[in-house]
């Protein structure tokens, strides 16, 4: 963050900034829009018409391309980049992939353990110790 | 009664007589007293004509000190209910032994237990950690307000909100009895079809929206709002910890949010997700409680080390020895406690892999604490440190977190976790870590702080009889709670058969009065500091020789904070303008922009708690109505222009040359 930003933020912080620091284009828009359709249409596509038979090869293909779609979403709507507010956004979203990695893997992680170990050893006494 | 039943149960859902708790005659004299209370405080504000001023200058502020005291009253009235639910509950644990049953049935008792869990964590320990937040961090980075200010008055009101369902509970149906997380299944309709769960849900949830809001406000304060030339590393370390505990609320608390709301949809939709059928899974409610659970002790706790590091710095008379070893220590637990969650259930059933692997962590999650112990050790190590009560209060912590954290890392190998899980020797932990650690520093902080909130410090005499009471209260209270847990005595119960155990239960009980007195003591020591203040005035602002910007300023601050926007060359700024004798500007002031004040974060969460009454009860609608009408006062706020106003600067002037008359009266 510059100097400039702070005095500013600070001298006008109770209300319109009208600075956002933003330069939103039509074209970059449009290219958000275009690719934002074509990345929906394509596992529309592919449910729809059963192109691949086999359904967890299907979801995993559509799991990576609704990744490419937040990319998309981040670049061209939320105007995101390595710079954008002096590195804070990019600070909040690497963050924020730590925890949501962190928190869903742990989790997958913990409830797989808990089933694989307790259930069957539950359920045939001869498991037991 | 309505003669129609359908309409009754219209408008008055599932609420009936019977909810009342006539029949019960503790709660009936606690209500008879409560009420006497609450009727001789609102005569008298009626009698000294204070409606108008509490009115104008407090509730409907948006002062961001304002607010902060706010917060903490909130939190001390509630601390008070919290602990006169711990006092019954040591009196029944001390008496109910054999044939004695105690004086509590165990249906209240789970209720007690229950509500002192969730009012010490959401209604005390979080009011105050962000009050003092609120009122320390915008003067600490020579702001004038926090980035939101509306928003701050918003967010105390709801967490007002939140207790007060809380505190309906008790003469209005029943509290939860299912344990302050309330895990399913004992939690789900089936096995709790009254209004206790839901009591439970809709305050925290309310509650959580203002926690959220003030941390989303407070995050953006201190990324956007310090003063020209503080760079991250020249912020105070209340300020970084101010920031880690934030970005821990922002990015924990949503989770609290969604589990909750699945378990109300589990209530009242009948959906499935933590039951046995249909693919539900109790544990995962476990899981993801524990997910934001970990996190809101570290959210706790960081403030307090915040404090301990200002206040040792100004007693020790030194700057804070390895200021940037402490930065990246509060860094490292930010991250770190959102590894170490399982250890909240190593019992559930997890394999050896998982559970190692999150005993491991919790145990390295202490390093960085240690190296916050020694840097406050050594700061104080060859300082000239001067025994205030704050730095009293410090020391007392020291002592007593670093035993708690040791209990801690015994309790994180998970084989001595399997035979002390559940059992006192937890309950004992918990409550050393929180108490030695998050409540000692509070403390610390509000006799620190006192004097620039209020102009006045406070009575020495009474804060020390507190602290040695305290403090003895808290050792005797809970040292036999660690020898019963060693001997395989389980948290929550009402009543025991073996009569052996009666006299550590006694010793707990007398350390439960002890503290008891201690609060008597708090209290004695605002009325006097008060009818004292002429005496204990603070004239300077700055009355223990701080570091940091807030003392720079007049105590209590002007609404504006600064008339001058401070510029930062290094950390322990004031310190450093002290140094190098800095002046005060005094003239040259410019007219100060500032938010008006406005009700509407009064009124909303008013509708709130009426929503969250009304969704409690069944009373379809009158929820219906509750939340048109919440949107129809956050839209019609979104309508008033009139927000913002300037104060001139001759009056600026004027407040300043008072300050100046001040302190040349008093060289």
């Amino acid at each position: 963050m510059s100097a400039h930003d702070e005095l500013h933020a600070h001298d006008d912080g109770h209300g319109h900034d009208d600075d956002l620091g933003i330069h939103a284009t039509l074209s970059g828009y449009m290219t958000g829009f275009v690719l934002s359709v074509i990345l929906t249409v394509i596992p529309f596509w592919l449910v729809m018409g059963h192109v691949i038979t086999k359904s967890s090869t299907a979801a995993v293909i559509i799991l990576a391309l609704a990744a490419v779609q937040i990319v998309v979403h981040m670049i061209y709507f939320l105007h995101m980049n390595a710079k954008s507010e002096g590195g804070w956004n990019m600070l909040a979203l690497v963050f924020t992939i730590v925890l949501v990695v962190i928190t869903l893997s742990g989790s997958i992680w913990i409830m797989y353990h808990l089933n694989s170990n307790m259930m069957p050893s539950m359920m045939d006494p001869s498991n037991l110790p | 009664m309505l003669s129609h039943p359908d309409l009754a149960k219209l408008i008055f859902g599932r609420l009936t007589l019977e909810a009342l708790p006539l029949h019960v005659p503790i709660v009936m004299w606690t209500f008879v007293v409560v009420a006497l209370g609450a009727i001789a405080l609102l005569g008298a504000v009626t009698y000294y004509k204070l409606w108008g001023y509490l009115w104008h200058e407090w509730f409907t502020s948006i002062d961001h000190k304002k607010i902060g005291i706010m917060y903490m009253i909130l939190g001390f009235v509630m601390l008070l209910r919290g602990f006169s639910d711990a006092i019954m509950m040591r009196g029944q644990q001390a008496v109910s032994f054999g044939a004695s049953q105690g004086y509590l049935p165990p249906e209240h008792y789970d209720q007690i237990f229950t509500a002192h869990g969730v009012i010490m964590i959401f209604f005390v320990a979080m009011p105050m950690v962000t009050g003092l937040m609120n009122f320390v961090m915008p003067l600490q980075i020579g702001a004038r307000d926090v980035a939101f200010p509306f928003l701050n008055n918003f967010s105390f009101w709801m967490t007002v909100a939140g207790a007060m369902l809380v505190m309906t509970s008790l003469f209005v149906g029943e509290f939860a009895r299912t344990g302050w997380l309330a895990y399913p299944p004992l939690s789900d309709i089936m096995s709790s079809p009254d209004a206790g769960v839901d009591y439970y849900i809709w305050a925290l949830q309310i509650a959580g929206v203002g926690t959220l809001l003030s941390g989303i406000n407070l995050l953006v304060t201190i990324v956007k709002m310090r003063a020209p030339g503080m760079t991250l590393m020249k912020m105070p370390v209340f300020t970084w910890t101010a920031l880690c505990t934030n970005v821990l609320i922002v990015a924990a608390f949503p989770v609290l949010t969604a589990v909750l709301a699945m378990l109300a949809l589990d209530r009242y939709a009948g959906t499935n997700f933590f039951t046995t059928e249909l693919g539900g899974n109790a544990m995962m409610y476990v899981n993801l409680i524990w997910i934001w659970g970990h996190p809101e002790v570290y959210i706790l706790i960081l403030p307090a080390f915040g404090i301990f590091s200002e206040v040792t710095a100004t007693f020790s008379r030194k700057p804070l020895f390895g200021y940037a070893s402490m930065v990246y220590a509060t860094v490292v637990i930010t991250v770190l406690s959102y590894l170490v969650w399982l250890h909240h259930f190593f019992t559930m059933g997890s394999g050896a892999s998982v559970n190692s692997f999150f005993g491991i962590t919790t145990m390295i999650i202490s390093i960085p604490t240690g190296a916050k112990i020694f840097n406050w050790l050594f700061t104080m190590y060859r300082g000239r440190v001067e025994f205030e009560l704050p730095m009293m209060w410090t020391v007392a912590f020291m002592v007593t977190f670093v035993i708690g954290g040791m209990t801690g890392v015994l309790l994180a190998v998970p084989p001595a976790d399997f035979s002390l899980h559940n059992s006192l020797f937890l309950i004992a932990h918990f409550h050393n870590v929180i108490i030695g650690g998050v409540l000692f520093g509070l403390f610390a902080g509000i006799t620190y702080w006192f004097p620039k909130a209020f102009g006045f410090r406070l009575d020495p005499f009474w804060g020390k009889c507190s602290f040695w009471l305290w403090v003895s209260g808290f050792y005797f209270a809970f040292m036999p709670l660690y020898m019963l847990g060693l001997m395989g005595v389980t948290r929550r119960l009402s009543h025991f058969e073996d009569s052996s155990l009666q006299i550590w239960f006694l010793i707990a009980a007398f350390g439960a009065f002890l503290i008891a007195l201690g609060i008597a003591c708090n209290i004695i020591q605002f009325v006097v500091s008060f009818k004292n203040r002429e005496a204990l005035r603070d004239v300077t602002g700055d009355p223990w020789g701080g570091r940091t910007l807030e003392w720079s300023t007049s105590s209590p601050p002007p609404k504006y904070n600064f008339a001058f926007t401070p510029r930062i060359h290094d950390h322990d700024a004031w310190w450093m303008m002290k140094k190098y004798h800095w002046q005060r500007p005094l003239s040259g002031y410019l007219p100060i922009h500032m938010p008006h004040n406005t009700g509407a974060g009064f009124f909303m969460a008013v509708l709130s708690f009426v929503l969250g009454f009304a969704m409690i009860w069944y009373m379809w609608l009158l929820a219906i109505v509750a939340f048109v009408a919440l949107l129809v006062v956050a839209i019609g706020h979104t309508f008033n222009y009139d927000r913002e106003y300037y104060i001139p600067a001759d009056e600026v002037g004027r407040i300043e040359q008072s300050r100046t008359d001040l302190l040349a009266s008093h060289v």
